[in-house]
């Protein structure tokens, strides 16, 4: 039972970080119909640079407050990794906009691949360690073995939680998210109404590095360490999210990180830790060819 | 306030559609264009509203050339469009495409907008909270007039607007068109098929054959002419 409970606290930790990075896989894909390759790397980049914010911010000029410093590393690693992204999508998508099919994918295929060369050859190919912080931890459970929750996973499921709603409601009451919303079903007619579909294409992928980029630094803080290589299979695990919950759902894609990372967690203490990325393959596997769609996923909306 | 297109051609790849039409609308006027399927109606619609890339010609609003400018831009110039086949976002809500449909429009102006739309067809404000997808084809069609009616447009296509909806339904969705054009003010051209309805609604009408103006005049003469029929056959 001490077991179930812990791994549960774990898995909902885990989950939230994938779900994060699910949303960017599941609006883009969403509104241009590209699985968006580099993402994973994208959120791989945004851990480094809330690894450099919080090393200049805490050993450089001393500050102290492990709130404050944290608070800033995320909006400095949010709008940092927005940037980047955006700028993927000029150079590396939007010229291929109206070519073939698989271009842009090939093309987010080279991207991933350089972003994870470029970080290894600039921060070095060895993980790279933050200053251990916010070790405490609050017993929630005594037994053979105390359950735990620390003051980071409360972190992780308090910044998720906000960011999650604060992207629920831009979505689904503003003006912009009903432009996103719009451009996903029919972009001729969205640019018919006065929509630049270019611009809200761009804002789909800032969005998107934005959310990957709260993900990046939770996981910084969470393990302490990141490498070069951390964009593979985080991406990876979070794709599966969006394909499990149904890729172009946004509810789905939270819903599936949070099953992932539950399942993840389960599947290390109930049978293999050795095993527990096979488990998200498999997981993939069998969702892609059992129920495409997704849990939350829905037959497309003939088109007249 | 003054739309006309002038020598206007059109092609999709190396085949030319249309072949250098001229036609011209004021602000309160409705027009329609007429022909038979394939004749280049929703081509030349399209051509006006950047959709189609025009080859040769210009598109004139109050004198300034805005052919081949992207297609977003038309809406922000004041000139919206019914398309064929309605195309209502159909996983929205009937008030969320209109509020889309006011994108260009401050908020304030999209809360005033939609109690004329919801005025214009009081439907639509019955149903506002319903999915777009679920509405029968009538009040999908008044929800796409809506739409179009919700950036204040100087001037509204209309393409095939009764295509496909029971006889009675049509006759609703032409009441609506007179009330924009009198009580808006908004110019109009309305694509039609069936003759009679566009020539009661509309104050002039150009009949296209095979991509040209073949005829024009007011609804009476034309209604009266021979050539008409011509047109309408694809013969000749
Ligand atoms: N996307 C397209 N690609 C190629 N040819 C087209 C396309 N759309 C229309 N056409 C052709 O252009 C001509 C005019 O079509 P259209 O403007 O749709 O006519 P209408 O609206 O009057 O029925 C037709 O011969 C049609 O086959
Ligand atoms: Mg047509």
């Amino acid at each position: 039972m001490e077991v179930f409970v812990q791994q549960l606290i774990n898995g909902i930790t885990l989950g939230s970080i994938y779900g994060l990075i699910a949303i960017g896989y599941t609006m883009v894909f969403g509104i241009i119909g590209m699985v968006n390759f580099a993402h994973g790397d994208v959120f791989m980049v945004s851990a480094f640079v809330a690894l450099i914010a919080l090393l200049i911010l805490t050993t450089w000029l001393g500050m102290s407050s492990v709130a404050l410093a944290l608070l800033i590393v995320l909006v400095v690693a949010m709008v940092f990794t927005s940037l980047v992204n955006w700028v993927i999508e000029r150079i590396a998508y939007r010229p291929l906009r109206g070519s073939f099919r698989l271009a842009p994918l090939i093309s987010a295929i080279g991207m991933s691949i350089f972003l994870s060369n470029f970080v290894q050859v600039t921060q070095g190919p060895r993980n790279k360690p933050i200053p251990p912080l916010l070790r405490d931890v609050i017993v929630v459970m005594h037994g053979d073995y105390d359950v735990t929750v620390s003051y980071r996973q409360l972190i992780i499921w308090g910044v998720t939680a906000v960011l999650l709603a604060i992207f629920w409601y831009l979505v689904s009451k503003t003006a912009l998210g009903r432009a996103q919303r719009a451009c996903e079903q029919d972009q001729k007619m969205a640019a018919l109404v006065g929509i630049d579909v270019d611009r809200t294409i761009s804002i789909t992928f800032v969005i998107g590095a934005a959310l990957a980029a709260v993900a990046g630094t939770m996981y910084l803080m969470y393990y302490g360490v990141v490498s070069f290589s951390d964009g593979f299979v985080p991406g990876i695990k979070a794709f599966t999210a969006a394909v499990l919950g149904g890729i172009g759902s946004l509810p789905g894609a939270v819903i599936g990180g949070l099953l992932i990372g539950l399942i993840e967690t389960m599947w290390s203490a109930y049978f293999s830790i050795d095993y527990k990325d096979v488990a998200a393959f498999s997981i993939l596997a069998i969702t892609l060819i059992f129920l495409p769609q997704g849990l939350l996923g829905r037959p497309e909306v003939e088109k007249v | 306030m003054t739309l006309a297109i002038e020598g206007l051609c059109a092609a999709y790849g190396e085949i030319e559609v249309l072949h250098g039409i001229s036609l011209s609308v004021e602000k309160g006027q409705l027009i329609a264009l007429l022909g038979a399927n394939g004749a280049g109606k929703s081509t030349a619609i399209k051509a006006i509203m950047g959709l189609v890339k025009p080859t040769a010609g210009r598109v004139l609003l109050d004198g300034r050339d805005i052919a081949g400018e992207a297609a977003h831009l038309a809406a922000r110039a004041g000139i919206v469009l019914v398309p064929e086949g309605r195309r209502i976002f159909k996983k929205m809500t009937v008030e969320e495409n209109l509020q889309v449909g006011g994108v260009v429009r401050s908020a304030a102006e999209v809360r005033e907008r939609l109690a004329d739309i919801y005025a214009l067809f009081p439907t639509l404000g019955e149903r506002r909270r319903q999915i777009g997808g679920t509405l029968s084809g009538g009040e999908q069609q008044m929800l796409a007039i809506g739409r179009a009616l919700m950036s204040r447009p100087s001037f509204i296509l209309m393409d095939e607007p009764s295509l496909g909806l029971a006889p009675l339904v049509v006759e609703r969705v032409h009441q609506a068109i007179d009330r924009i054009r009198r009580e808006m003010g908004i110019g109009g051209i309305l694509v039609e098929q069936n003759v009679v309805i566009a020539l009661g609604v509309a104050s002039h009408a150009y009949v296209l054959m095979r991509g040209s103006v073949v005829l024009s005049g007011d609804p009476k003469t034309l209604a009266a002419s021979p050539q008409l029929k011509e047109a309408y056959l694809g013969m000749g």
